[in-house]
């Protein structure tokens, strides 16, 4: 199969790669671009662990093709924090404890992101359906929903 | 003695709900997991798995995959040394079939290739011709005459004779007279049950980085539970020496037990030998699910007499535990968890292993006590119903308690079983008032906790910060609680300790994280590598005072002279000792090597609320508190985290969780879509009430968290679930299909 040229925009930054038609977005950022971050917990986008934002769509990068990135906005756990300073969901994961392995942390930390940015108020409720698609397995979610609520709250006072 | 260890005293740091060190890389994507590592010229490989359960291996070509252009090397089983270790061998052959393939997803032949596309195309390339053998799945089945063998010749001298040869292991516990016990009972209850193979779930799959270069030395980058345990079996599988194999944890994205052995680790090594490059190996989630290590299903038979007024008389327990095609011994810790939270006159637990045509079990949370301890906690709660008790009553009635004789032999120092109960009984969660249609369910769990093999090294910099450098991969937060305590014995601040997680070729041996072992077992030896640190300080202080060393103390993280006839000197702190420390005698440096006893069991009680919609047959989880002993909660949340965590992948098992295998012996649901765990949608918060009996075998009182709480789930939610629906179920998963059929029975 012969490679496909894409152009990219990653966390602000350009991007130019192959990659074979049939490659994952999320193979991509991690085998090809060094980015990580992202995580594959099950490749069928059942676990959330590679979410990442496409134009502004929360997505499984396991389920989108590298070459669907072409001319895209791509946002990742990388381009989370600005510089030095740390998101206030990402401080708030750490105050509160609201990870333990961590593996999970990247997917739900960009999912969470993009509720606050659509809806900067949650209900629980609407927070716990919005994870529903993000497997954590150590904590059982209650310092998550916790965590992700003193966030919003944080920011929303901001 | 092990049980003198504890003191009282003021704590400064530790119970400090401190960042953990590890926090900022892991909320940044940082962190190096295991599938996260490359190394130069690095090749990617694949495994090649039996579609059968159970098939003998008449040959496997290979040639045609060794043939396509990019493949470097393949392997078969035929690759690998004739162990004469039995245990090694199996190990072995659970990572790669020698002569017979036991169950779906059963290794048979790996590629490493330039990359992934082409490794999966070698794959396709390998011909294996099998001669396809009966199988059986179930527990029940593989004890019965004439059941298809999966492994002769493997069972123990303590097997009663003429039971199937699937059957590997028995054990019994337990004292007193049954019959006489039972004949006092106003009610003698007898039930059956059976819980499903459940898998821990970790989000991270294996993974697995090898290096092996011509003159025999190996690097391994892998997620585990226990670098030196991996080096000890990748070494005697590959037929090296230990210090010529590094094997490096990376971080870990899950365990639960689950990566306490290993199933790719032995194959990327040998692939990188065989092929002279590093080779990576990534499991996929349906690798995961069919060849690592699940849960043992279970069969089991409970028998129980109570007096009218809640008082047992006699128990009796028979587990059937089926821990898949290899020999294991998890049957043992069920039949010796089963009745410990009581104080039996009369009690008898008995077990047996059963090989099945399944992947070998792994260690899971408390491994085989929730499905004992899940048969025992419903027996109870039906009796409690039968008579009209209390079930917290009944269960303080007959709780354990310090000088209690245990079912499985030892008696009991300080335990904090009454103490969790009494909490469970005075909390508000306890007499809230349910809705119509809503049930409440409780139980007691148990794990007995580890202690072990543990060495830390500890090293005073000079410029008065420490480094803490373990063995054990940090799981849930344990450099914190081990930064905390090495703190708190210096008298520092928690800030100027950093602990690092060391590969196998920096430190002494350290056993596995698992038994709960870590935050107790590596803390005291952290606690005593410090108090070996200070005795060093304190002897460069009485050098630079001019005094004995016998006549200087540690106090608030400073030397001080001891007492008035010592002489008169301001107070010297870590940081001024640390500071001068190459003019008086070179670097200090604590160490602590020790096979810990002392390990404090762990008791918890659980409460849920519940509601079963009739109509769907689904439970939804409205109210859920958990109690538990902790002995010292050396960081709260992270001690909270894992009493959450362990709730609700009990949780999951009791609702929905359980392999379902067809009648071809293959596994149907190697999904996460379908075999479903619990999801933030599914679940209220869940409420801690931490305990903190001291273990009198830590010198800071600290219990083992980890594994308890995956243990109470089963039954209370399966207690709760009868006085929800009116329907007493004797096998889990209590999934919406089958409580429907149990609603319509």
């Amino acid at each position: 199969m012969k490679s496909i040229p894409v152009s990219t925009t990653i966390n602000g930054d350009p991007y130019e790669f192959l990659c074979a038609p049939d490659e994952t977005l999320l193979d991509v950022l991690r085998n090809r671009l060094g980015l990580t971050g992202a995580k594959e917990g099950c490749g069928t986008g059942d676990c959330g662990a590679c979410s990442v934002t496409l134009n502004g769509r929360l997505v499984c990068s396991c389920l989108v093709l590298g070459a669907e990135a072409g001319g895209a906005e791509i946002t990742t756990i990388e381009g989370m924090a600005d510089g030095d300073e740390l998101h206030p969901l990402q401080r708030h994961f750490i105050d509160g404890a609201a990870l333990q392995c961590g593996v999970c942390t990247p997917g739900i930390l960009v999912a969470a992101k993009a509720l606050l940015d659509k809806n900067p108020d949650p209900t629980d409720e609407e927070l716990r359906y919005w994870l529903a698609g993000n497997l954590c397995r150590c904590t059982g979610y209650d310092k998550i929903i916790r965590a992700v609520q003193a966030a919003a709250a944080e920011m929303r006072g901001a | 003695m092990a049980f003198d260890e504890y003191q009282k005293r003021e704590f400064k740091q530790v119970g400090k709900r401190v960042r953990r060190p590890d926090g900022v890389d892991k909320v940044t994507g940082r962190a190096m997991y295991g599938a996260d590592a490359t190394a130069p010229g690095m090749l990617w490989a694949r495994i090649l798995r039996s579609p059968h359960a159970h098939a003998r291996i008449r040959s496997i070509d290979t040639s045609a995959a060794m043939a396509l252009k990019g493949v470097r090397a393949v392997l078969t089983g035929a690759d690998l040394p004739d162990q004469e270790d039995v245990f090694i061998r199996d190990v072995q052959n659970n990572c790669m079939a020698k002569d017979k393939v036991l169950y779906d997803g059963h290794a048979v032949a790996a590629v490493a290739a330039v990359d992934i596309a082409t490794a999966k195309a070698a794959l396709k390339l390998i011909k294996v011709d099998y001669e396809i053998l009966p199988h059986v799945t179930d527990v029940d089945k593989a004890m019965a005459p004439g059941a298809p063998v999966v492994l002769d010749g493997r069972s123990l001298e303590s097997v009663p004779a003429g039971m199937s040869a699937n059957v590997t292991e028995h054990a019994e516990f337990g004292h007193g007279d049954l019959g006489a016990g039972f004949a006092k009972a106003d009610m003698v209850l007898e039930r059956s049950y059976k819980t499903p193979t459940a898998h821990q779930g970790y989000i991270e799959p294996h993974a697995a980085l090898a290096s092996v270069t011509s003159d025999g030395k190996a690097e391994l980058w892998c997620c585990t539970q226990g670098q030196f345990y991996v080096r000890t079996l990748c070494a005697a599988i590959m037929g090296m020496e230990a210090s010529q194999l590094r094997v490096t944890a990376s971080e870990i994205g899950g365990g639960f037990g689950g990566k306490t052995t290993v199933f790719i680790e032995p194959v990327a090594l040998a692939l990188a030998r065989k092929a002279g490059r590093p080779v990576k190996l990534v499991m996929n989630r349906d690798e995961v699910f069919r060849a690592t290590g699940p849960t043992v299903h279970s069969s089991m038979d409970v028998k129980i007499g109570m007096t009218k007024d809640g008082r047992i008389t006699a128990a009796e327990a028979k587990l059937r535990y089926s821990g898949g095609a290899f020999p294991s011994g998890t049957h043992s810790f069920g039949a010796q968890a089963a009745f410990a939270a009581y104080d039996l006159a009369a009690v008898r637990s008995y077990s047996w292993n059963v090989l099945t045509n399944r992947p070998k079990e792994a260690a899971y949370r408390a491994p085989g006590a929730p499905q004992a301890i899940y048969a025992v906690e419903a027996t109870i709660d039906e009796l409690c119903q039968h008579f009209g008790l209390d079930p917290l009553d009944v269960r303080l009635k007959n709780a354990a308690r310090k000088g209690t004789k245990s079912s499985y032999g030892p008696t009991f120092p300080d335990i904090g079983l009454v103490a969790t109960l009494e909490a469970a009984k005075a909390h508000p969660h306890y007499s809230a008032p349910l809705e119509p249609g809503q049930g409440r369910g409780i139980s007691c769990g148990f794990w007995f906790n580890f202690g072990g093999n543990s060495c830390v090294s500890l090293n005073i910099n000079t410029d008065g910060t420490v480094g803490v450098t373990e063995g054990n991969p940090d799981i849930g937060g344990s450099r914190a609680s081990i930064s905390l305590m090495a703190a708190e014995e210096l008298g520092i601040d928690y800030d100027r300790v950093r602990t690092i997680v060391a590969d196998t070729s920096s430190l002494g041996y350290n056993d596995v994280t698992d038994g709960s072992r870590v935050t107790f077992a590596v803390g005291l030896a952290t606690i005593k590598a410090a108090r070996d640190a200070v005795r060093v300080m304190c002897e460069r202080a009485a050098k630079i005072w001019g005094i004995d060393a016998d006549a200087v103390e540690w106090k608030d993280g400073a030397a001080v002279p001891a007492g008035p006839n010592a002489g008169k000197f301001p107070p010297m702190t870590l940081a001024e000792i640390a500071a001068v420390s190459f003019e008086t005698g070179g670097p200090i440096a604590g160490h602590h090597e020790v096979n810990v006893d002392g390990a404090g069991v762990s008791f918890g009680v659980h409460i849920v609320d519940i509601e079963v919609d009739k109509e769907t047959g689904a439970t939804k989880v409205l109210r859920y508190t958990v109690f538990q002993d902790a002995g010292k909660a050396v960081h709260p949340s992270y001690v909270e985290g894992q009493m959450q965590g362990g709730a609700v992948q009990g949780i999951g098992w009791a609702l929905n969780e359980e392999y379902i295998y067809g009648e071809d012996g293959r596994l149907q649901n190697p999904t996460f879509l379908d075999y479903r765990v619990p999801v933030a949608s599914d679940l209220p918060m869940i409420d801690t009430v931490i305990l903190e009996i001291p273990n009198p075998g830590h010198p800071y009182g600290v219990r083992g968290v980890g594994e308890t709480g995956i243990v109470p789930p089963l039954a209370a939610i399966t207690n709760a679930v009868c006085r929800s629906a009116g329907v007493r179920m004797h096998e889990l998963p209590m999934s919406p299909p089958r409580v429907l059929k149990a609603l319509s029975a």
